[in-house]
């Protein structure tokens, strides 16, 4: 386990190796953009930029680059936030992503389950019908068109703020309330997945033979479905709710734009139409980086459960 | 337990066959083919199938409706935004009420009265059959004294309420619009009122420092009546009414009545040829002209099949027709889709063959770059692409965009489908078929296309088909959030409708409304669709539940 383990950490690190130089070939062969407008400091600019030595050749930049990164230093921005640290200013915004990511999932997590469940047990009767019907329109229907939703009906007509508020108070009542249709608009959709998987595994699991034993055992079918039935089925599950923390964090970009999430996405969004190319750069690692963690932390955990896979059986 | 015994008389027997032969009979059934069993067993799953017909209705409204409607996407109307649906149908059908181009709203005393003088001078019902409910709000001041407002609840006609405006004319033009008027008994041009009695000559006078930010500026044309304005501000203008309670009007007399100017015998009721319709100025007359009856006059010139101003989805906040516009970037949706997904499907089945037939080191090598391509987010690909496209010179800056989202969907679509070969190639390359074919001397290309790639078909359709709602979401998703903009004055894309939308959630929601929806049942049928292809396509599954 231990060399699958370090086999595919070192996979993604020459994958995301690769990627960096890729993208920091091709954005730093662009013309460096300096937007210097009114009552911007040139000199300022000019300065960072002849210190940093940005213009120089671009394979030279990279290996000043990488030298750059291991001392945690990962550029500063030119044309956004002028003259800040990429990474404090990331840092800083992180939070407001992880908050609104941590709430969706803590919803997601118990009611997707739930409904999951909830169906299996009910297999093919009408209770089931219409959570699968459910979960089929929330997973196919794109997860802004419920920010739409829930930003006129929520927001507008039932009087949630429209926007997440400003300040550092992560944990506070008012900062939960302002979260909320953000938390919501994420929510559906993951929680049709959950709904939808769980009821796969569960089913699949509740027809196996064990299951059989565990019934003439003389065990009640809620003690049989508790400690036999759902035991295994998690087992499958678990992984998939730790990737798909891990991946809700890159695909909430969409929801913080539409609720003015003062977050990471904002600040992504920003470097591609200001062209800050140190921004841009971090950034897109940090969204590539977490795709990738979310594959491996997905795999790991399979293969942790499943000898077959840790074996590298095809 | 007692046995009995069965006696069977031995006449009760007889021979079966005994003067014709055995033979293995052919049998009765047909053959049922790889593609026709998929097909049957694909028309059973009733909801694929329901959705297979919804995305054929949606694909016939994408190419259709653009041909059928009048309008265009370069259509765009600077005084008709925002409008809402209507459909003639709704128009006098009280249980219709969402369809009727119409919206209920609380309006205070002056806007009201304004829109009431557009019923009243023009006929056109802006406050919808002229009724209209009215509430009384106590205000208090903050000098303890306490203002009673009259709001007025009513149903707002989105057409209606553009009313009349000022605007400059020519000799000929005014003489043209005065013929369309003879001719279609439409009144166009109603009697102006004199420049130094308009409203927001009144407004600067009483407050010359706040002159021409006046919220009425707009709406100067509609004041076709005579008003008096509070002195203090907010300075707010109300309607003067005779003793019948009906409005007065201020129309402009003619003193020298220059009869040249009335060449047309439109006239408004009580006039008896002594109003101004058109003020005299250097470069032509400056006239107040009906916006919902010149739209008409302006299309029925131009000759293009639009009769009068009809939205059946409304209109977006830059005045284009909603449903031209959502059928045309469906149309434009569609085929971007479709012609990814044809690439894809080919680059894929080729990648994935080659890497799954063949193995070892080329096998590693491959996998590594597709890794590679695939991790990269689609947004930092569809980025970079731009950026170093806008880059180069060559190529016009209205096709960067297309041509770097193609571009982007190439580098990292065919992916999922490589990988999905390349794992049925591992499936079936050691099987004995396969070797049997090698013993036999087949070529590797035969063995790849013959032999192993059809085992492939379900997953490549399936695949191939699931790509196409992949690409319109990632298009909207992308479209939505900036980075790429594929609209431009002639055509437009499902993703820029619904950016557009965003603005107007609050006010105007049926703007993003038919787009959100359009996608949601776009996307939802292509996934049913999807499955059931996926299952029948599955022998697996043949015989079970599904």
């Amino acid at each position: 386990m231990i060399k699958y383990t370090i086999k595919r950490f070192c996979l993604m690190l020459f994958t995301l190796f690769s990627i960096m130089t890729i993208c920091f070939v091709l954005i730093k062969s662009l013309p460096l953009v300096v937007d210097v407008g009114l009552g911007k400091d040139a000199e300022f600019l000019e300065g960072i930029i002849e210190a940093r030595g940005y213009r120089k050749p671009v394979m030279e930049q990279y290996v000043t680059y990488l030298g750059r990164i291991f001392q945690g230093d990962f550029g500063v921005g030119i044309n956004m936030e002028k003259g800040t640290y990429v990474l404090d200013n990331f840092l800083q915004r992180l939070p407001a992503t992880m908050i609104i990511n941590i709430y969706a999932m803590l919803i997601s997590v118990p009611v997707g389950l739930g409904l999951g469940i909830f169906a299996a047990l009910k297999k093919n009767k009408w209770q089931d019908q219409v959570i699968s019907t459910g979960v089929m329109i929330f997973i196919s229907v794109p997860s802004y068109v419920y920010a739409f939703l829930v930003q006129y009906l929520l927001c507008f007509k039932g009087g949630l703020p429209l926007q997440m508020k400003n300040g550092t108070d992560w944990l506070s009542w008012d900062m939960f309330v302002s979260v909320l249709a953000p938390v919501l608009s994420l929510s559906f959709g993951t929680i049709a997945g959950f709904a939808r998987y769980t009821r796969a595994e569960l089913t699949e699991v509740l027809t196996s033979d064990f299951m059989l034993l565990a019934r003439t055992k003389g065990l009640t079918r809620g003690q049989a479905t508790i400690r036999h039935a759902l035991r295994n089925a998690m087992v499958p599950i678990f992984p998939m709710i730790i990737g798909e923390f891990v991946g809700i964090i890159g695909g909430s970009l969409i929801i913080e734009q539409i609720f003015g999430v003062p977050g990471v996405g904002r600040l992504y969004l920003n470097s591609i139409t200001t062209l800050d190319y140190d921004y841009f750069m971090f950034l897109s690692m940090f969204y590539t980086a977490i795709g990738l963690a979310a594959g491996i932390l997905v795999d790991l955990s399979y293969g942790f459960i499943d000898p077959r896979i840790r074996m590298g059986a095809k | 337990m007692e046995r009995t015994e069965y006696v069977i008389n031995k006449s009760s027997f007889e021979f079966v066959n005994l003067d014709s032969n055995i033979h293995d009979n052919k049998l009765d059934t047909k053959p049922v083919g790889y593609l026709r069993d998929a097909l049957r067993r694909f028309a059973k799953n009733k909801g694929s199938v329901v959705a297979a017909g919804i995305i054929l209705i949606l694909v016939l409204f994408a190419i259709i409706a653009p041909m059928a409607s009048d309008y265009t996407v370069s259509f765009r109307d600077p005084y008709f935004r925002t409008t809402l649906p209507i459909c003639t149908a709704a128009k006098n059908n009280p249980n219709m009420d969402f369809w009727d181009g119409c919206s209920e709203v609380e309006l205070a005393q002056t806007t009201f009265e304004l829109y009431y003088g557009i019923n009243v001078e023009s006929g056109q019902e802006a406050v919808k059959r002229g009724e209209y409910t009215v509430r009384q709000v106590t205000r208090e001041l903050k000098n303890n004294k306490t203002r009673v407002d009259n709001l007025y609840t009513f149903r707002l006609n989105s057409y209606y309420k553009v009313g009349a405006y000022y605007k400059n004319l020519t000799l000929e033009e005014y003489r043209s619009i005065q013929e369309y008027q003879d001719r279609t008994g439409k009144q166009v041009l109603y009697p102006v009122v004199a420049k130094k009695e308009r409203v927001t000559a009144l407004l600067d006078q009483l407050d010359p420092s706040t002159a021409s930010s006046k919220t009425y500026i707009n709406d100067d044309g509609n004041f076709w009546y005579k008003v008096k304005i509070s002195s203090k501000a907010p300075y707010t203008p109300t309607a003067v009414f005779d003793e019948n309670g009906n409005y007065i009007n201020n129309y402009a007399v003619d003193p020298t009545s220059d009869k040249d100017l009335y060449t047309s015998k439109m006239l408004v009721e009580g006039d008896t040829k002594q109003y101004l319709y058109g003020i005299k100025n250097q470069n032509g007359f400056e006239v107040r002209i009906n916006y919902y009856e010149y739209f008409c006059y302006v299309h029925y010139m131009a000759g293009d099949g639009i009769e009068s101003p009809h939205f059946i989805f409304g209109t977006n906040g830059d005045g284009q027709d909603i449903f031209t516009c959502l059928a045309a970037g469906a149309r434009f949706s569609f085929l971007l889709a479709i012609l990814v997904s044809i690439i894809n499907l080919t680059l894929g089945a080729i990648y994935g063959a080659i890497e799954g037939y063949y193995g070892g080191l080329a096998d590693i090598c491959m996998e590594r770059i597709s890794d590679i391509l695939g991790a990269i987010p689609m947004m930092i690909v569809l980025t970079l692409v731009r950026l170093q496209l806008s880059n180069k010179t060559d190529i016009p800056s209205q096709d960067i965009a297309l041509v770097s989202m193609i571009i982007s969907f190439l580098a990292t679509g065919w992916i999922g489908m490589a990988s999905s070969v390349r794992m049925q190639f591992y499936r079936f390359k050691n099987q004995e078929y396969v070797l049997a074919a090698r013993t036999l001397g087949a070529r590797d290309r035969r063995i790849i296309l013959k032999h192993i790639l059809p085992n492939s078909l379900g997953t490549l359709i399936t695949g191939s088909v699931l790509v196409i709602p992949g690409v319109m979401f990632s298009e909207s998703s992308l479209a939505y959030l900036g980075i790429l903009d594929l609209s431009t004055s002639t055509s437009t894309s499902i993703g820029v409708l619904l950016a557009n939308g965003q603005p107007y959630l609050t006010t105007y929601p049926h703007v993003i409304l038919f787009p959100a929806l359009f996608i949601s049942l776009l996307m939802l049928s292509f996934n049913l669709f999807g499955n059931g292809l996926r299952d029948a396509f599955n022998p697996q599954l043949r015989g079970s539940e599904g």
